[in-house]
């Protein structure tokens, strides 16, 4: 339904106070200046934005908590906890993050899914200006079958799968397409799984190593310090014990 | 006189100078020369670090956050630095009381390591006035939350195990009295808190499966990273010693290095085997024969390290202080190199840009180490760190 107007781009950069011209239009790349843009793939049209994992992996490897997932679906981000560590940038999947690399007290910048607007019952800047309906916002299960509407009543016209609905997870943005995903960008080699669980994987067992490896070491330094403990007792002041 | 000199006439005076004072040949200018020339180069990067933010010294973007500051001056600065917990675990947990004298010269470097770390991070992190957040800003769910925590600590318990040495120095043995009474706790502490956040950093990676390149990432980054800073920490330590003994005319103590040496040809020989064993169980050994550069900078790496492993297990090498020295620095660079793929080389691919170092980003690392070198010389000049007193 896309017609590549811009419309969105253009809203995102009102609610944001970024500037948007010509120049910018063209760029076609998430940038600290531009949290949304359409791309474009011989001709077909899709947008990037912040995906909003429903178990974000930007969420997970933040060290201070600065990314939140809200209960409304957005995850947003508070400057002044951050401390510019950028493993979120690394981490999430689909690349979203982005940073005030000439700015002096730099922050991350990504879409918040009009977090403030969506929190007074408005729908976002960018559904709000799409001419089309290309765009919509609201609930995720009405998105859902809204989709499933879209790809019954033009069968030809949309590559029958939803992007979003499983990757990693699930996703609060969901994406049709007229093509197979990778032709307009997306990857699609993600796994199912959310990845927090990846690290989850292993930082769970943090207190086991603690435990046992307390345990063992004392046991370990107990053992081999006894030989002088016996020395002690039996040769009287041979030998000083160390410390 | 100096004012150097004059706060050195301060301090009391010890009944034997610690070692004896490197002579004025024309090396000593040199290096002095070059001291002062990366000094002047850092500084200046320093400069526009804070004038012009990250974008004006470095070429990160947003599709590659990372480069050599976190890449190299933390991955393999504290992986570098890991001699000392090992040393510490093998003279005070295992009561291997033949390595007692490179203890403190180990946890010298280590806790100088840490805090270049430290010094590193202040270059690097967006915000460096908010880097103790995560102190109170909690997300136990985040490996990087659970690598500041450690980090702290474990630098407290690394100053903590430094400081007889200036506490002897000023001959304060009340206060050393105290101290070796938390020394059994603070020791395994000091081990637990290594083994954490040594592994926690190859942990880092887990959660970009897409991103790295397959010959390295591995749900067993955690162990490698761990095995492989071990290996680090003893090559370390042989590589400080051969040039401690030089510089400060020691005699370089053999009969332990030869034994680090074996220790160390066996931590390699079980990191080869974990890392080829690895790459087996994940079915992606015929990447091995892909004509790509992640190819030949996998091998790169594994014959940096193949190499030493096998010569070390020779006597003769072992034996042969410079054939020794040779081995340990094969392994430094193996170990570099394998933790800069990781971070830099392998992670190119996946974020579909090329990245180079800005000269500024070198220079601020060239002038971190270069600092490194400057403290742990003026430390060994001062303090009694090649001859603990029992």
């Amino acid at each position: 339904m896309c017609i590549g107007c811009r419309a969105c781009e253009q809203s995102c950069a009102l609610r944001w106070n970024l500037p948007w011209n010509e120049t910018i239009a063209a760029e076609e790349r998430l940038s600290s200046h531009k949290l949304t843009t359409i791309t474009t793939h011989d001709g077909v049209y899709s947008r990037r934005l912040c995906m909003h994992c429903a178990e974000p992996t930007c969420v997970s490897v933040c060290p201070v908590g600065a990314l939140q997932k809200t209960s409304l679906g957005p995850v947003v981000y508070d400057a002044d906890k951050c401390m510019g560590c950028r493993y979120c940038m690394t981490a999430c999947p689909f690349q979203v993050p982005v940073y005030e690399w000439a700015n002096r007290i730099p922050r991350v910048r990504k879409c918040d899914m009009c977090y403030g607007r969506q929190s007074a019952g408005k729908p976002t800047a960018c559904a709000e200006g799409c001419p089309t309906g290309a765009t919509t916002c609201g609930d995720r299960d009405a998105l859902i079958a809204e989709a499933h509407r879209r790809m019954a009543a033009n069968p030809g016209g949309y590559y029958q799968c939803i992007y979003g609905l499983k990757e990693v997870g699930g996703t609060s943005v969901l994406i049709l397409s007229a093509v197979p995903f990778e032709q307009i960008g997306l990857r699609t080699d993600l796994p199912n799984q959310p990845l927090p669980g990846l690290t989850w994987a292993a930082l769970s067992h943090v207190p086991d190593v603690v435990s046992v490896g307390s345990v063992l070491l004392g046991g370990v330094w107990w053992i081999t310090h006894r030989r002088e403990e016996v020395a002690r007792a039996e040769g009287g002041p041979k030998k000083e014990p160390k410390s | 006189m100096t004012t150097a000199e004059r706060l050195q006439s301060l301090l009391p005076r010890l009944a034997d100078p610690p070692v004896s004072r490197p002579a004025r040949t024309p090396a000593w200018y040199f290096w002095r020369l070059m001291f002062a020339l990366l000094m002047a180069a850092g500084a200046y990067a320093t400069y526009v670090r804070i004038t012009s933010g990250l974008g004006g010294v470095t070429n990160l973007s947003d599709r590659f956050p990372w480069g050599i500051w976190v890449g190299f001056d933390v991955l393999c600065g504290v992986g570098l630095a890991a001699g000392g917990f090992t040393l510490v675990a093998a003279v005070h947990i295992f009561n291997l009381e033949r390595y007692k004298p490179i203890v403190r010269p180990a946890v010298l470097t280590a806790f100088l390591g840490y805090l270049l770390v430290v010094v590193a991070l202040l270059f690097d992190l967006g915000r460096p006035w908010n880097i103790w957040h995560p102190l109170i800003m909690w997300n136990p769910r985040s490996v990087m939350f659970e690598v500041a925590w450690c980090v702290t600590l474990y630098s407290t318990v690394l100053a903590l195990e430094f400081v007889p040495a200036v506490l002897e120095r000023f001959q304060m043995k009340r206060t050393l009295a105290w101290l070796r009474l938390i020394s059994v706790p603070l020791v395994i502490g000091g081990v637990i808190l290594s083994t954490l956040h040594q592994s926690s950093l190859g942990s880092l990676f887990l959660i970009v499966p897409r991103k790295l390149y397959p010959l390295w990432y591995s749900p067993m980054l955690p162990v490698m990273f761990f095995v492989s800073a071990v290996c680090a920490g003893l090559a370390m330590t042989i590589f400080e010693s051969w040039h401690s003994s030089r510089a400060f005319g020691r005699q370089l103590e053999m009969p332990l290095l030869n034994g680090m040496a074996r220790l160390l040809a066996v931590f390699m020989a079980v990191f080869l085997t974990i890392r080829f064993l690895d790459l087996l169980h994940r079915d992606v050994l015929g990447l091995l024969l892909v004509n790509r550069t992640e190819t030949w900078l996998f091998w790169l790496e594994c014959v940096l390290m193949i190499v030493p492993t096998v010569l070390l297990f020779s006597r003769r090498v072992r034996h042969n202080p410079t054939a020794l020295y040779f081995m340990a620095l094969m392994v430094l660079f193996g170990f570099i190199a394998n933790r800069l793929n990781i971070s830099i080389t392998g992670m190119e691919a996946g974020s579909g840009v090329h990245y180079i170092p800005r000269w500024t980003e070198v220079a601020i690392t060239l002038a971190i180490c270069a600092a490194g070198f400057a403290v742990f010389r003026w430390a060994v000049l001062n303090l009694p760190v090649f001859q603990e007193k029992e």
